[in-house]
């Protein structure tokens, strides 16, 4: 059986701050409702080589890029591609959670929709309903949709940025460690909306911890020292790594 | 299920004097003192301002009453003194101050913080915070030898011939005007909004940024639905700061709004301002009742003072605590 072409795909991508190369020579697909993890320790290149995917990178100091990242075929680096355009097809979720204080939990959800121009109220209150059922916030919020988005706790604001970034119907998710800031509950609950998601979306999600990479993932993806060292689908790479140092990291021998 | 172990008898206290954990605690209490009167200190200062003012002014306040803050006339001579031009001249002069600076301060601020090339961003800034450096007589002389001469043979004329259907920019042209005080002063309290508008700025967390570029925005669309709603009690802040400084200042107004006891609608018509009358007129008040006219004028500037940086403060309290959950 022929692989499907991947959603997502880097050829011999580098990224470069300055003149630190932060991820060098990537060449890695994803394909269409996956869940993908990139693995590896603190400084290994994995979250600068998310914020490749999206063009995020290239707004930090000095940051730039050789090689492609291709969405369905298209080179997103390429010169009629507008990066706002771009990261409305390709979402992204952070680390900690950001919500806009100043904003209803409504509002929140709306911010990426209303960027689009107007939308007659009715079909802005479906989009913003279907969004926080997506992301499993629903039932918690539907009484309170005009409350300040900071009166949710920690793994709600997670989930809210969840329903903000799956609002405009992007075709990739790009998780950076969703859960490093969650207590237990709220972790698993992310985790679970995770595995949900992939029916709708293509995931990338970079994590610090393996055990969440193992439960959600379908591929996972090793960095070590800005380089992909191996990747494969997640069970292959728990149980029978071919490279030794993907063993000894998840073997928990370093980082 | 007992698993923890318990001693049979509490341990013998250790004698007086021989514990290890004992230690004075008085350099701490010294220290709280110290500063509680250094605290309390302020307030009471406050208060023997007002007592102080309140004695000055008693003769004038036991004349007039509260009618002075009405009246229009101020003679000296006749002995009659009212103060409403000079509250009037206060108030618009600050306020046309704001309404000129605020946009500029804040259009700095923004670019400095998100737009301008790294390398210029401080540079700039600098600069711009020396502005607040230069005294007021040298603003005010720069006012009177280059402002006004540019004003007159040129801003104010082309007001007056593209806005003049309105009654702010009709009669005849002096010079020396409400308008020219009011520009001055907007240049003087510009580097105060705009410095402290940059500094809150640059406390919004990155991650507010990203999230909005994240959704697609363009760099203008994040400062404007992100990072300017996430720092607006902090840019209120600065406004009132500069508001303050507008409100109280005396030497470059004074030497360019046309000291006139007049309220007029025309902007280029002389004004007053209260701290421009007390500057003035002290060391030239002859009689107990214009001396006391004077600290009463004090008193109310005091007074317009503490109320609008009151309200202001509950503004931004107001504002701060909303944290948004209205639909907008």
């Amino acid at each position: 059986m022929a692989e499907p072409p991947p959603r997502l795909a880097t050829v011999h991508l580098t990224a470069v701050y300055g003149k630190f190369t932060a991820v060098k020579d990537v060449s890695l697909g994803f394909r269409a409702n996956t869940v993908n993890a990139l693995i590896g320790p603190s400084g290994c290149g994995k979250s600068t080589f998310l914020r490749t995917l999206n063009r995020m990178h290239e707004l930090s100091d000095g940051g730039w890029i050789t090689g492609k990242v291709l969405l369905d075929g298209e080179d997103i680096y390429g010169s009629r591609v507008s990066p706002m355009q771009l990261r409305r097809r390709i979402g992204m979720v952070f680390q900690k959670p950001t919500p806009f204080p100043t904003m209803s939990i409504y509002d929140n959800v709306a911010a990426g929709l209303r960027l689009n121009g107007r939308r007659p109220r009715g079909e802005l209150d479906e989009i913003v309903e279907r969004s926080l059922r997506d992301a499993a916030l629903w039932e918690e919020v539907k009484d309170r949709l005009q409350a300040s988005a900071l009166a949710l706790s920690g793994g709600q604001q997670q989930r809210l940025c969840i329903a903000r970034s799956i609002a405009p119907r992007p075709q990739v998710v790009l998780l950076d460690e969703p859960t490093a800031s969650l207590d237990p509950g709220g972790t698993q609950r992310i985790e679970e909306l995770v595995f949900e998601l992939k029916k709708d979306y293509t995931i990338v999600i970079v994590t610090h911890n393996m055990q969440q990479a193992a439960r959600v993932s379908d591929t996972t993806s090793f960095f070590y020292m800005g380089a992909m060292i191996e990747s494969g689908p997640t069970r292959q790479i728990f149980t029978a790594p071919r490279e030794e140092r993907t063993e000894a990291y998840i073997t928990g021998r370093f980082g | 299920m007992a698993t923890t172990i318990l001693p049979d008898a509490p341990a013998p206290a250790p004698a007086e004097g021989t514990s290890t954990l004992a230690g004075s605690r008085r350099g701490d209490r010294l220290f709280k003192g110290v500063l509680t009167v250094a605290a309390l200190a302020v307030p009471v200062l406050m208060a023997f301002l007002v007592y102080e003012l309140y004695v000055g002014s008693r003769l004038a306040i036991e004349r007039y009453g509260l009618g002075f803050v009405a009246g229009t006339t101020w003679d000296p001579v006749a002995e009659e003194f009212g103060a409403a031009p000079l509250i009037f001249g206060t108030l618009l002069s600050s306020l046309l101050a704001l309404v000129i600076a605020v946009p500029l301060s804040l259009g700095v601020a923004i670019y400095l913080t998100e737009f301008a090339p790294r390398a210029v961003r401080q540079p700039i800034a600098f600069i711009i915070e020396l502005l607040a450096a230069i005294p007021s007589v040298v603003y005010g002389l720069w006012g009177i030898f280059v402002l006004i001469p540019l004003l007159k043979a040129h801003v104010f004329p082309f007001l007056r011939d593209t806005l003049g259907f309105l009654p702010f920019f009709q009669g005849p042209i002096y010079g020396p005007s409400m308008l020219a005080a009011s520009i001055i002063l907007a240049i003087m309290i510009m580097p105060f909004i705009m410095s402290v508008a940059r500094e809150v700025l640059l406390a919004v967390p990155g991650s507010q940024r990203e999230a909005a570029l994240a959704l697609g925005a363009t760099r203008w669309e994040a400062v404007v639905s992100a990072i300017l709603p996430y720092a607006r009690s902090g840019i209120l802040g600065a406004i009132i700061l500069g508001l303050g400084r507008a409100l109280g200042e005396t030497m470059a107004v004074t030497m360019l709004i046309g000291n006139r006891h007049e309220i007029a609608a025309s902007l280029f018509a002389p004004g007053y301002t209260m701290a421009a009358v007390i500057a003035n007129e002290f060391s030239e008040a002859a009689t107990d009742i214009h001396f006391a006219a004077l600290t009463y004028v004090a008193l109310v500037l005091f007074l317009v003072t503490v109320t609008v940086n009151a309200a202001a403060r509950l503004l931004i309290w107001r504002v701060g605590a909303g944290g948004g959950g209205k639909r907008s």
